[in-house]
């Protein structure tokens, strides 16, 4: 701050005022700009780069062209992670109605209603390390509680984190607990501006129930909706913390996504391969893209109509 | 409103509701409940296998103190303050700054410059992660605070801007504009006319950043090793490490670990909830 105005009194006043209103924005811009550039773009552009070399990390890099991705086509365990990419994608998107049911649950006028909502949302608020840990005990074959209510009603016991079809499905349910929690407080908020007469206008109609709700409700959600979709698709990619904090990958590396199966090729005791592992980023990052123009795309429709 | 108000239905109906809520919230909140529970328990209860039992005995306070008196966690924690409280308020101030420059002035190229910093808010890290780990150990910065403070604050910076520069559209901009009549310097608007009417905005981010940087792990397992500089996500591994099968102090540990966020998410819970909603309503 210190230094825009400083500069701003010490140059030529006359000039300074001419141009007030081209110089200002850039000063603003400018720490802010290049801080993103220098930590967020450039990086992004030297990954690219990079996917194109064998690299260890610590020699010279090698220049191998295609060869990072020709080797990816063969790699059953990438092709793991993209299959669990996909689950993670679908199934993350059930936050949405379950948030939405919540929200409707939620949405009345009784004594202690608001300390209930912020309670409700409390899963989101911890750190997913934590919730990660707490998950697989649950999930736990000796003592986790999932296997206690098997065992009740005497239908033996399922060792989910430690099967490999049902990992990837465990883990999600853990990560769809903080997600729903997320899509609940949208809708909530968004069921507080839901126009009151037309709801009333949809009653007298004869409109109720599961009918009011598609045809009146959900349309006057929209926003949240899109909001919704974006930071659960955004979760679903980003999906790390509760890999690595509850199967580290396993069994087999049977629960990796393309985000933990980078970390491991680059960065962890299976060796630094660091052009390999840029390589894998690439291709989440370009799966990543599509949704990100997608965004981008309804924001500027937004745009247009703006100011 | 909808769903129809639960006053205006039967009583029976209104008093099954108001059983009902308590009862989800307590099936909902399950898992943190058995933590908390774990976490005041004797550890014989865990070899007797009484787990999911009343506890046999208080043990919170001993327990809780191995956390605090017995541990690395107090290091953890303070590293954990010391990395999230200076990137708050970097990114913070940052935005600011490009939030009013791209919400106030009309110049080519505005909006390309809006969506890069979106744009680069939704990338995955993983994309980052190479390049950002070497520029960090180019910089000597690696295992360090500051590393992961100029990181966070860059990245953070992305989504501050797309949420600062939104709630200054929307700001009465002929506030701006008489002041520019005015003769008023462009740095003095920022300072007197729109900072002041930001306040809400910055409370919001404030807690938001807060709890994401708190929460972060990633980046702190990428960028730091040991517990001289790692925040208490990374640390409370090493910790579960070091009393494996201790179900009782990891969680202890885990909910010190969780707690800061969620005693942040209720003092500011409106600017919390303010900031995370930013959008859903028009």
């Amino acid at each position: 701050m210190a230094d825009i105005t400083t500069s701003l009194n010490e140059a030529p006043p006359g000039w300074i005022r001419r141009n007030r209103q081209t110089l200002a924005p850039v000063l603003f811009l400018l720490p802010g700009v290049l801080f993103f550039l220098f930590y967020v773009i450039f990086p992004i552009l030297q990954s690219f780069n990079l996917s194109f070399y064998r690299w260890d990390g610590l020699g010279e890099p090698v220049y191998v062209g295609m060869e990072n991705y020709a080797e990816l086509l063969d790699d059953r365990a990438f092709e793991v992670s993209m299959w669990n990419n996909a689950k993670w994608l679908l199934l993350y998107l059930l936050a949405i109605p379950a948030g939405l049911g919540i929200a409707l649950f939620l949405n009345q006028n009784v004594v202690g209603i608001r300390l209930y909502k912020s309670l409700f949302f409390f899963p989101f608020v911890i750190s997913q390390v934590v919730v990660g840990l707490v998950f697989s005990w649950f999930y736990d074959p000796t003592f986790g509680f999932l296997n206690q209510i098997l065992g009740f009603f005497g239908l033996g016991t399922l060792n989910v984190l430690g099967d490999p079809t049902l990992v990837t499905y465990g883990i999600i349910v853990a990560g769809l607990w903080p997600q729903t929690a997320y899509c609940m407080i949208l809708y909530l908020t968004g069921l507080n501006a839901v126009d009151p007469e037309q709801v009333e206008a949809a009653r007298l109609d004869g409109a109720k129930g599961f009918k009011m709700l598609w045809y009146v409700i959900i349309p006057q959600l929209r926003p949240a909706t899109f909001i919704a979709f974006v930071v659960t698709i955004i979760g679903a990619l980003r999906s790390f913390d509760l890999i690595s904090i509850m199967t580290n990958g396993g069994p087999f590396g049977s629960s990796r996504v393309l985000s933990f199966y980078m970390f491991e090729k680059a960065l962890s005791e299976y060796g630094f391969r660091m052009g390999y592992g840029a390589a894998i980023a690439v291709v989440l990052f370009l799966i990543m893209l599509l949704f990100i123009a997608y965004f981008l795309w309804s924001m500027y429709q937004e745009e247009k109509g703006g100011r | 409103m909808f769903p129809r108000p639960i006053e205006k239905s039967s009583p029976a109906w209104a008093a099954t509701y108001q059983a009902l809520v308590p009862m989800a919230l307590i099936l909902w909140l399950l898992p943190l409940i058995a933590v908390a529970v774990f976490s005041i328990k004797p550890d014989v209860d865990f070899t007797t296998g009484n787990y999911w039992g009343w506890p046999s005995a208080f043990k919170g306070f001993e327990n809780y103190g191995k956390v605090f008196f017995a541990s690395d966690m107090p290091r953890y924690l303070l590293n954990s303050v010391l990395i999230t409280v200076p990137t708050v308020i970097g990114a913070v101030a940052l935005s600011c700054m490009t939030g009013f420059a791209l919400g106030v002035y009309k110049f080519r190229g505005n909006l390309l410059l809006f969506f890069m910093f979106v744009a680069g808010n939704f990338v995955p890290f993983q994309i980052l992660m190479v390049p950002v780990r070497d520029l960090t150990l180019d910089m000597g910065l690696y295992n360090t605070k500051l590393g992961l403070v100029l990181f966070h604050v860059a990245f953070q910076t992305g989504f501050c801007t797309l949420f600062m520069r939104n709630f200054i559209r929307a700001l009465p901009f002929e506030l701006i504009e008489a002041a520019r009549v005015e003769g008023v310097a462009e740095w003095r608007i920022f300072w007197f006319v729109v900072l002041p009417l930001m306040k809400p905005a910055i409370a919001a981010l404030s807690v938001l950043i807060f709890t994401f940087i708190w929460n972060d792990y990633f980046w702190a397992v990428v960028l730091t090793q040991g517990a001289e500089s790692q925040p208490v996500t990374a640390g409370i591994t090493s910790f579960n490490a070091q009393y494996r099968a201790a179900y009782h102090l990891m969680s202890a540990g885990s909910i010190v670990a969780a707690l800061p966020p969620v005693a942040m998410f209720f003092l500011m819970q409106r600017h919390f909830i303010a900031g995370l909603t930013l959008g859903a309503v028009k």
